[in-house]
């Protein structure tokens, strides 16, 4: 992502900016963390309920980035074209889900990996025919500007809004996980499928409901996301696998370790990208210290996963098995 | 024990053998070397695959970090010949004893997980590799190494004569499959294969789990780096790019497709893929492209529905669904 690197300062400037970088480092971090929380989400259900790999979640993110670029440009509001492509693509993974991906519950992991690997490919295709390789999606333009939180601390409002609607949509999550039958249904799924099953659970309208639930949560990253990142084919791709770092660190099946290891990692990867060349140009040459902050930030959230599995297998939050 | 020499099982690889010796001279009759050229490629992606098929099939190890191995070969065999080491006879053991070392790192530890935990873990190792082959400099960052030449093999084979190239290709993946079928008949790979079907029996009985299956990844780490240095000879070129996770997933997929836990698996999965691919980019179909025109540009729609009708209608692989029809 793109972020305010301190430019060519030296080390005075540095020093007296360094706690608004902070400050606004963090802030990123948690916006980050915020949408690979809603990726992560949907994902750690269907993988916790249905014990299935899903690899195209990555691929109903980039669906619904088309989606909302595609009916932004539709209706000439991008508030009308996001809120539309949030049911958009919440159909396409009920209808995806009723198709295809129900024969494959019952096989084994390999199977979805290749089948779900074969459905990466083609939606990246069919996107490409419908739509061509990327298109542009701008961020409204009243919130196109900064605002100032501080004294001398200037923030994108159009970041402020991703983290307050991101609050929202995890609160709404919570409360829909926590509070209501449906969400104990999700959560009785989760922690035992067949016990869930036979307590008279319809697990089949269930699975699809999580599927839906989880191509909008995506449609929601992948929208709010793409005006900082880009639409394009192929998005989905990696933002998959820290996707899945996330919920392997927060425990497979469990929202609230989903909301953890996604701030966790999110806050990470931002603060690692910016700190660490700093920290680095203390020692080292800074052309090398330029180049091995970001690969130090990337790894860092791969050791971090490799720690967590190595002390707890489990994930930080265990949601198969418990009552 | 003395077993009758069983003529039909020999019949399939001695045909195979026949065509593979045979394919690039007919294709050079044609005046087509390029697909000499691609058919090596194949051969290479086809040991790679067999030997993730050791690990994943015959070690029932799911590593979704494959890429690793054949990317730390790429990347030795990359800068070996870019510091002037000419001689493929250090620079291809040198990969594979690289390859070997970073398996036996990562599965010491990978292999203490289980399930969906070991897949992300060797996904994790790999990832950490591909972004510190990203980052370093002197390897080219993202931009990956350009190499001037193939290295010399000696024995007057010239490596740059891509039918020379095929023939060592085809030779070390034969050399591959022997040894994996010689591997599987062993006492090693009953050991490994008792260890897949039933853990805890395989440890009640007294076998080494942890130490065989650690062997069983680091045999398979070598030959994916051996792989890794054929394909970086081959092109010329490294990129971090054969580290990147869709390297391990193409692997996987032509695993799965060719047959997990077949001998000819990772053969079958590699030529179908890479040929389905090659075949849809290069030749005009009348009626598809009738109905569709330009198809040739959208060809992994094609490979995706491919790989998709063969989940749904051969479970068991290419490998699988031959014996599933002969039986």
């Amino acid at each position: 992502m793109p972020l305010n690197t301190p430019g060519d300062g030296s080390g005075q400037v540095l020093f007296t900016l360094s706690w608004i970088l902070l400050v606004e480092q963090a802030l990123n971090g948690l916006q980050f963390g915020l949408m690979l929380f809603l990726l992560a989400a949907g994902l750690t259900l269907v993988f916790g309920i249905m014990d299935m790999i899903n690899l195209a979640h990555g691929s109903l993110y980039m669906l619904g980035a088309f989606f909302a670029s595609a009916l932004v440009e539709a209706t000439g509001s991008f508030v009308a074209g996001v809120l539309l492509a949030v049911p958009a693509t919440a159909l396409a993974g009920m209808l995806l889900e009723r198709a295809l991906l129900r024969t494959l519950y019952a096989r084994d992991h390999l199977s979805q990996v290749l089948a779900t690997f074969a459905l990466i490919l083609i939606l990246n295709e069919l996107v490409r025919i419908v739509w061509g390789s990327d298109r542009p999606l701008a961020m409204p333009a009243a919130l196109s500007g900064p605002v100032e939180l501080l004294p001398g601390l200037y923030y994108s409002s159009y970041r402020l809004l991703i983290i307050g609607v991101g609050f929202a949509v995890a609160l709404l999550l919570h409360w829909l996980v926590a509070r209501t039958r449906l969400g104990m249904w999700v959560r009785a799924g989760a922690s035992n499928r067949e016990m869930a099953l036979a307590m008279g659970v319809d697990i089949g309208m269930l699975f699809t409901f999580v599927f839906g639930l989880g191509a909008a949560l995506c449609a929601v990253a992948g929208a709010l996301l793409s005006p900082l990142l880009a639409v394009q084919v192929g998005m989905g791709e990696n933002i998959l696998i820290v996707a899945f770092v996330v919920i392997v660190i927060g425990g497979i099946g469990s929202i609230r370790g989903a909301f953890v290891g996604a701030l966790l990692v999110g806050a990470i990867d931002t603060l690692g990208r910016t700190l660490l060349p700093i920290a680095f140009s203390a020692f080292l040459p800074p052309q090398f210290a330029s180049a091995a902050g970001p690969a130090i930030a990337s790894i860092s959230i791969y050791l971090l996963m490799a720690v967590v599995l190595f002390f707890r297998p489990q994930g930080l939050f265990q949601a198969r098995g418990q009552g | 024990m003395m077993r009758e020499p069983n003529v039909k099982a020999w019949l399939g690889p001695l045909l195979a053998a026949v065509f593979a010796i045979a394919l690039p001279l007919a294709l050079r009759a044609f005046g087509q070397v390029f697909y000499v050229s691609f058919a090596s490629q194949v051969l290479i992606y086809a040991l790679a695959a067999t030997s993730l098929n050791l690990v994943l099939g015959y070690g029932g190890m799911v590593s979704f970090g494959h890429a690793a191995f054949v990317g730390a070969g790429a990347y030795v065999a990359s800068l070996l010949l870019h510091a002037g080491v000419d001689s493929a006879w250090i620079a291809w053991p040198a990969a594979m004893a690289v390859a070997a070392a970073i398996a036996l790192a990562t599965g010491a530890i990978s292999l203490r997980t289980r399930g969906v935990y070991f897949i992300m873990i060797t996904l994790a190792f790999a990832q950490m590799l591909f972004y510190l082959a990203n980052s370093i400099k002197a390897w080219g960052g993202d931009e990956g190494l350009t190499l001037a030449r193939r290295p010399a093999l000696g024995f007057g084979v010239d490596l740059a004569d891509e039918l020379s190239f095929y023939y060592v290709a085809l030779a070390i993946l034969a050399a591959a499959l022997y040894a994996l079928h010689r591997l599987a008949g062993s006492r090693f790979g009953h050991a490994v294969v008792a260890m897949r079907e039933n853990e805890t029996r395989a440890e009640g009985v007294g076998l080494p789990v942890f130490r065989t299956r650690l062997a069983c990844f680091v045999i398979g780490g070598a030959v994916g780096g051996l792989a890794g240095a054929l394909l970086a000879c081959h092109g010329k070129y490294v990129s971090p790019n054969v580290l990147h996770w869709t390297q391990s997933g193409t692997l996987m997929i032509m695993v799965i497709l060719g047959g997990v836990g077949r001998l000819w698996g990772g053969v079958l999965g590699a030529v179908a893929l890479l040929g389905l691919e090659r075949f849809l980019a290069d030749f005009r179909i009348g009626w598809l492209a009738a109905l569709v025109p330009n198809y040739a540009q959208h060809t992994s729609l094609a490979v995706g529905v491919v790989l998709l009708a063969a989940v749904l209608f051969a479970p068991r692989g290419l490998a699988g669904w031959r014996r599933a029809r002969d039986g």
